[in-house]
């Protein structure tokens, strides 16, 4: 079951097609990333998610029911550019903010009692704003985005600006949040970033999806049948081992692409006559980095 | 609508809350009212210190107790003139006047100099040229064969008075109240086209705010953006009623304060007025107060007073909504603005300059287009109330201008909705054009 669901979604803007037959599910309950290089798009597909703007043709399915404009409150999105109200006071803005997603007055005020307990921060709700440090304010954000409990949750670059400490305070509320059954989107063109975090991705470029699916089937479609073997690379002679391609060699060891039709086991048994004592084997898997820059065919930051 | 009720609240408490508004909201009328107290205080100053007048009288025909009043000191120098012309400020006078002997009875002009240490006002120049003048003609008619009394019936007095009465068709305003009806026209015109600036570029300010913060992609994610621009001109809206309220009572309790302790004293009130109030020495000042209060009442000020409030209502939304428009097209560079501000400022700066010509001719065809076209009626039409326009066209004016303005929120809304996520473009008219056929 999906929570979001985007059926051949089209969006064109007066000279150019932002989100150009995009079709992607996330599954209900999964953590899923949006990733692409700057200007693909991203921030396009997010604003028809959260009904900023309409698609001009294709469906946005959001739990089964064609999304519309009570869909809000349930999705909870942190834009890349962060804004607040500077002038207001910590308090009252974020009780404004989640009113504005259909929050009771009294429910809202609790809910944000806990979460700034939680954040150690309950003493800033008198404070104004623009009194904060840039980093404090992210927290704030934080927590307008998350406050009325929504099913779906958008992050766009959500860890921008933060320092390592904040990072992971937020990584680990948005752990508990999907631990709880909210369903994550992330969107970065920070590939790296996610593909720890994410079960599933999309990749997309100038509006068009690339690939999608689960990460680590991806990285199985994609593998290059490379290994990389640790052994004491000095007493041995690798110029002998003329049947496998050695893409670079270390002192420690090696790097080899293994030709259609062999196996590890001989790469190993070969190694093993020369009489090199190894240390560890593993297969190579393509980062999603380089997946994408292999498929699109042009160098990413 | 509950959330378009959250952001009129919120979009009204935040600045009404603010130090600043209830420090202008509170200051300005007690800045006026100080104004009117320095002004009124430093006038009945000038006034009690009279000028001591010296006059050379070559002529021999002026009488210091005729010339002296409230207000100068007039004696004749026993000095000739190469005597006193440098002395006679240390003899404590102000003024010194040269009055040359008249040879000639049948020249209508006669020179008098003057040698003064401060520069003299034109007020008080006309004043003494006055006395002069009055003294020499007194003097050419004891010269000549005709009588005082018969001078006297020569003069005549025309006053125009309104004969229609409660039982004849017609209207039934005279001087007065035709005077108090045009300070009423300017004071309400004027009145629109500052509440429009003021408010209007309140809306255009805070949209511009929310989308150089960035605040407003957080907003549209849960609020359509057709609710926040009209949550947030109705509650800066709330806003002007409310400062515009607590100004008038302020205003009006300064009013009463300050006539109460500054009780016009008739012959100081007289004094003020100068030439004017010697010429009207047969009207007290007690008549004139009433004459006003009777104009004021004359107007109709059941349909002024509820016209007014819609016509500002009217005015202030469809201005507003323009303002929240261009706030939207602007970046955060706010000279490229000025030129997006045109499409406002033009009609607006129309309106106000065709106040004069309408008032000359408050029922005409210029006044009657102009109230009609909504751009303009916002201004125009509070000009016309006071001046009785026919009800069938005020009516027809509102329906017009709320139509308006139903039609101009909607269309700033088409302009607002994409205007507000669109970053670093300089936005040209063309452009604007084309967001308004934007699909969501």
């Amino acid at each position: 079951m999906s929570i979001l669901s985007l059926q051949n979604v089209v969006k064109n803007y007066h000279n150019h097609t932002a989100v150009d037959n995009v079709s992607f599910d996330v599954p209900k309950g999964s953590v899923f990333g949006l990733l692409g290089p700057n200007g693909a798009g991203k921030t396009s597909l997010i604003r028809i998610i959260t009904t900023i703007t309409m698609a001009d043709s294709g469906q946005v399915l959001l739990d089964g029911e064609p999304i519309n404009f009570n869909h809000p409150s349930q999705i909870g999105y942190m834009p890349e550019e962060r804004g607040l109200y500077k002038k207001m006071k910590v308090g009252e803005q974020l009780l404004y903010l989640a009113q504005l997603k259909g929050m009771p007055h009294k429910e809202a005020k609790q809910k944000l009692y806990s979460w700034m307990e939680k954040f150690d921060i309950i003493s800033w709700w008198d404070k104004k704003v623009e009194e904060l440090s840039k980093g404090m304010q992210q927290k704030i954000q934080f927590i307008a985005t998350v406050v009325h409990d929504p099913k779906l949750l958008i992050l766009d670059e959500p860890f921008s600006g933060l320092d390592p400490i904040n990072t992971n305070l937020i990584k680990d509320e948005i752990d508990q949040l999907n631990k709880g059954g909210t369903s994550i989107i992330f969107s970065t063109h920070r590939m790296e970033q996610v593909e720890e975090v994410c079960e599933n991705i999309i990749l997309i470029n100038n509006g068009k999806k690339v690939l999608d699916g689960n990460v680590a089937q991806i990285k199985i479609d994609h593998k290059e049948n490379l290994f990389k073997v640790e052994f004491d690379n000095s007493i041995l002679n690798i110029e002998d081992l003329n049947n496998f391609e050695i893409l670079s060699s270390q002192h420690d060891g090696i790097e080899v692409k293994l030709n259609a039709g062999m196996k590890p086991n001989d790469l190993l048994g070969s190694l093993i006559n020369k009489g090199a004592e190894i240390n560890s084997f593993n297969e190579v898997l393509p980062s999603i980095n380089d997946i994408f820059i292999s498929r699109v065919g042009e160098s990413q930051e | 609508m509950n959330k378009l009720w959250l952001i009129i609240q919120r979009e009204y408490l935040t600045r009404v809350k603010k130090k600043s508004f209830i420090l202008v909201t509170l200051l300005t009328p007690l800045g006026f009212g100080l104004l009117m107290f320095v002004s009124g205080y430093l006038a009945s100053n000038s006034m009690n210190s009279k000028k001591r007048i010296v006059v050379v009288d070559e002529s021999g025909i002026l009488d210091n107790e005729e010339l002296s009043n409230s207000q100068f000191d007039f004696d004749i120098s026993t000095l000739p003139l190469n005597e006193i012309d440098t002395s006679y400020a240390k003899l404590g006078y102000d003024l010194l006047l040269n009055v040359p002997a008249i040879s000639d009875l049948s020249s209508t002009k006669h020179n008098v100099d003057f040698y003064s240490k401060e520069k003299l006002s034109l007020v008080a120049l006309q004043q003494i040229e006055g006395k002069m003048s009055r003294s020499l003609k007194a003097y050419k008619i004891s010269k000549s064969d005709i009588d005082q009394e018969t001078i006297d019936q020569l003069e005549m007095n025309v006053t125009l008075a309104n004969a229609v009465t409660s039982d004849l068709e017609g209207d039934k305003s005279d001087k007065v109240s035709i005077g108090v009806a045009s300070a009423l026209s300017y004071l309400m015109g004027f009145l629109m086209y500052m509440v429009i600036f003021i408010y209007g570029s309140m809306v255009m300010r805070s949209v511009m705010e929310e989308k150089i913060n960035r605040i407003v992609e957080v907003m549209i994610s849960s609020v359509r953006p057709f609710q926040l621009m009209l949550g947030k001109i109705t509650g800066v809206g709330l806003v002007a009623m409310t400062q515009l309220f607590i100004w008038m009572i302020l205003l009006f309790g300064i009013m009463v304060v300050f006539s109460s302790t500054m009780a016009p004293d008739p012959n100081l009130a007289a004094g003020g007025m100068g030439e004017a109030g010697e010429m009207l020495a047969g009207i007290s000042a007690q008549s004139d107060m009433t004459d006003l209060l009777r104009g004021i009442k004359s107007l109709n000020w059941l349909l002024i007073i509820p016209s007014f409030v819609m016509f500002f209502l009217g005015g202030y939304f469809i201005y507003s909504s323009l303002f929240a428009a261009v706030g939207s097209a602007m970046g955060d560079d706010l000279g490229e603005g000025q030129q997006l501000m045109m499409p406002i400022l033009i009609p607006v700066i129309i309106a106000i300059s065709l106040v004069f010509p309408v008032l000359n001719n408050p029922n005409g065809n210029l006044a009657i287009f102009g109230s009609m076209f909504p751009l303009f009626s916002p201004i125009l039409m509070p000009a016309r109330l006071p001046f009785d326009p026919p009800v069938w066209q005020v009516i027809l004016s509102m329906v017009i201008l709320f139509a308006s303005v139903v039609f101009m929120i909607w269309f700033a809304g088409r302009i607002y909705r994409v205007g507000i996520l669109m970053y670093g473009k300089k936005v040209s008219f063309k452009e604007i054009g084309r967001w308004l056929f934007v699909k969501n």
